[in-house]
């Protein structure tokens, strides 16, 4: 199997792992590298699973876009990953697979990844005039705003969060471990612990 | 030119409508009675679980996967601790895989056991429901026994499960699965044959093989479209390769070859369960290494690391080297998969979670084309959808 991906253009860094395929690939060449994906019939990943993010914040290419396909002659799952910058938008494989439809609004929506050529790109998990990309990692947990009944008004109205408490998030990580082999104030010593 | 005058009715159905299995709207399309379009808008159940997960240790997570499909926990439970006992590298005991399958397999009867009469009652039958639910009484019974909760167990854990089970459970299991084949055929002495179930769901909501697999479906879903697929079979997982058991498939791909397909399922879980239960020996339930798993209560009395092993696991969590995963499981609806990164430290970086209910009522829309209005209510009851998972 891996000796059929290796032909296709634009993939690299395979990594096998039982019935587990890892793979990169170029973003520009995703409908190119999809529809072989499907249509080879010694890979033949006709099913798609689920397509999703990872958000690095620090990074020039912010997003891993991951696509995960299954397939069900070859008994193989492969975990396609592609990296894009903030404003970058990705040819959407619709086309290809219908399931995708849903999981690229659900991207879309939750990222703010926008998919080029989707027939119907709305938001689909957040509430209705939603603003902001919940799975950002700069999107605070809590959110911007809060909902509450309002009595007088008779309808439901949207307030700015206020908590109560902070919303504390300890760092538990010891200080200790991973801890060179040195004692502190003992630098006049030879240098070897 | 021809002029085509279009009439028809926009209606919203839902979120509030108890044939929506919890909170679905949909905007239906009708001519006449016909429907033309159904779209599903979701998201009234969003919860932000994924985000939150990114906020809690790995140990911390595993109950919001009770919380997703609420009727079937332990299999979620189940696909969490796969994916991080894979980015850990560690194996569970002999005596853990097995009562994880034994567990599974009961969530799944309790899932059938809801699902069945639900989407009787949806189509018209009352009876289904009464019986069904004092059958699920009884197998719940079973799941407060080792975790001490009806329905959020919390029971599969990283490492193996939480607790053993009581002392003379294994014959109380025995004893129990007899009557259970007894109950399944009086229920469908109940539903099989019956005239007004085949009315409403033989020949509605037709998927093909080939439009199930494009879709992206899983489960009961795929099976009952003829593809014989299972990843209890085709990957298994735990002790799944110890049992046999066969894969039931339908033909039509119908709301009545669903139906009986989990109808069959049932049958088979029981023979897994029975198998199970001969073949489980005594022995550690979760491994033992102090680091991962919690130390015994009486141990952290007496043993100084003991203690500090279970205020480390407790308030920082265990590490998780980094890396990639996704770890699948056969849930009762379909394929629940997790796909979890870790950056190294004790908290998930991201923990994508696939609900195999989200792919299926994509298909909605496709599969209600053309039926009436009412069969819309069949075909979601034959989807098994709970808005806790697709929403997430």
């Amino acid at each position: 199997m891996i000796k059929f991906l290796t032909k296709i253009d634009g993939i690299n860094n395979i990594l096998e792992n039982n019935n587990l395929l890892e793979i990169e690939f170029e973003k520009n060449n995703i409908i190119k590298i999809f529809n072989e994906l499907r249509d080879n019939i010694e890979l033949n990943f006709n099913q798609l699973l689920d397509i999703t993010a990872v958000d690095y914040p620090s990074r020039e290419f912010r997003f891993d876009l991951i696509y995960i396909l299954q397939s069900l002659t070859k008994n193989k799952k492969i975990i396609l990953k592609t990296f894009i910058k903030e404003n970058e938008n990705i040819e959407s494989i619709t086309n290809i697979h219908k399931s995708a439809d849903w999981y690229e609004r659900e991207c879309y929506d939750l990222f703010g990844i926008e998919f080029i050529n989707h027939p119907d790109l709305r938001r689909i998990m957040t509430d209705y005039n939603f603003e902001g990309y919940p799975l950002r990692k700069d999107f605070p947990l809590t959110g911007h705003t809060e909902v509450r009944y309002d009595d007088l008004e008779k309808k439901v109205i949207y307030e700015p969060v206020k908590l109560t408490q902070e919303f504390r998030n300890f760092d538990s990580e010891s200080p200790w471990e991973g801890m060179e082999n040195k004692l502190f104030g003992d630098e006049k010593s030879s240098g070897e612990n | 030119m021809k002029e085509v005058e279009l009439n028809t009715t926009t209606i919203n159905f839902g979120p509030q409508h108890p044939a929506a299995h919890g909170v679905l709207r949909l905007v239906v399309e009708l001519e006449g009675e016909v429907v033309q379009r159904a779209e599903p808008h979701i998201g009234l159940l969003h919860r932000g679980t994924e985000k939150l997960i990114e906020y809690k240790t790995y140990l911390q997570a595993v109950p919001y996967f009770d919380r997703l499909d609420y009727v079937s926990p332990m299999c979620q439970e189940h696909a969490f601790a796969l994916a991080t006992e894979n980015l850990l590298g560690i194996n569970v005991p002999e005596r853990a895989k097995y009562i994880r399958v034994i567990f599974a397999e009961i969530t799944r009867i309790l899932n059938h056991l809801l699902n069945i009469p639900a989407y009787a009652a949806d189509i018209g039958a009352v009876t289904p429901f009464l019986w069904c639910f004092e059958e699920r009484e009884k197998l719940l019974e079973f799941h407060e026994a080792v975790s001490g909760a009806r329905f959020h167990a919390a029971y599969f854990r990283p490492g193996g499960v939480h607790q053993d089970m009581p002392e003379g459970m294994e014959v109380k299991l025995f004893e129990h699965f007899k009557t259970l084949p007894k109950f399944i055929d009086d229920l469908e002495s109940l539903l099989t044959n019956n005239r007004i179930l085949r009315q409403r769901s033989v020949d509605i909501g037709i998927i093909s093989k080939s439009e199930a697999i494009e879709w992206g479906c899983s489960g009961p879903v795929l099976r009952s479209a003829g593809v014989a697929w299972d990843l209890r079979r085709s990957q298994p997982y735990d002790a799944y390769d110890q049992v046999d058991f066969e894969v039931p498939v339908g033909k039509k791909g119908d709301c009545f070859d669903r139906y009986l397909v989990r109808i069959e399922e049932m049958r088979q879980s029981i023979s897994i369960i029975n198998q199970c239960l001969n073949k489980i020996k005594p022995g550690p339930i979760s491994i033992e290494d102090n680091k991962i798993t919690p130390p015994k209560r009486n141990q952290m009395k007496k043993s100084m690391e003991a203690l500090i092993h279970h205020f480390k696991l407790f308030t920082e969590g265990y590490r998780v080297p980094a890396g990639q995963v996704y770890s699948a499981v056969e849930a009762p609806k379909g394929e629940f998969g997790v796909y979890l990164v870790s950056d190294g430290s004790s908290k998930p970086y991201r923990c994508k979670i696939r609900a195999p209910g989200f792919a299926h009522l994509q298909t909605l829309d496709h599969l209600s084309k053309g039926h009436l209005m009412a069969d819309i209510a069949a075909i979601l009851g034959s989807l098994d959808i709970v808005f806790g998972e697709i929403d997430r």
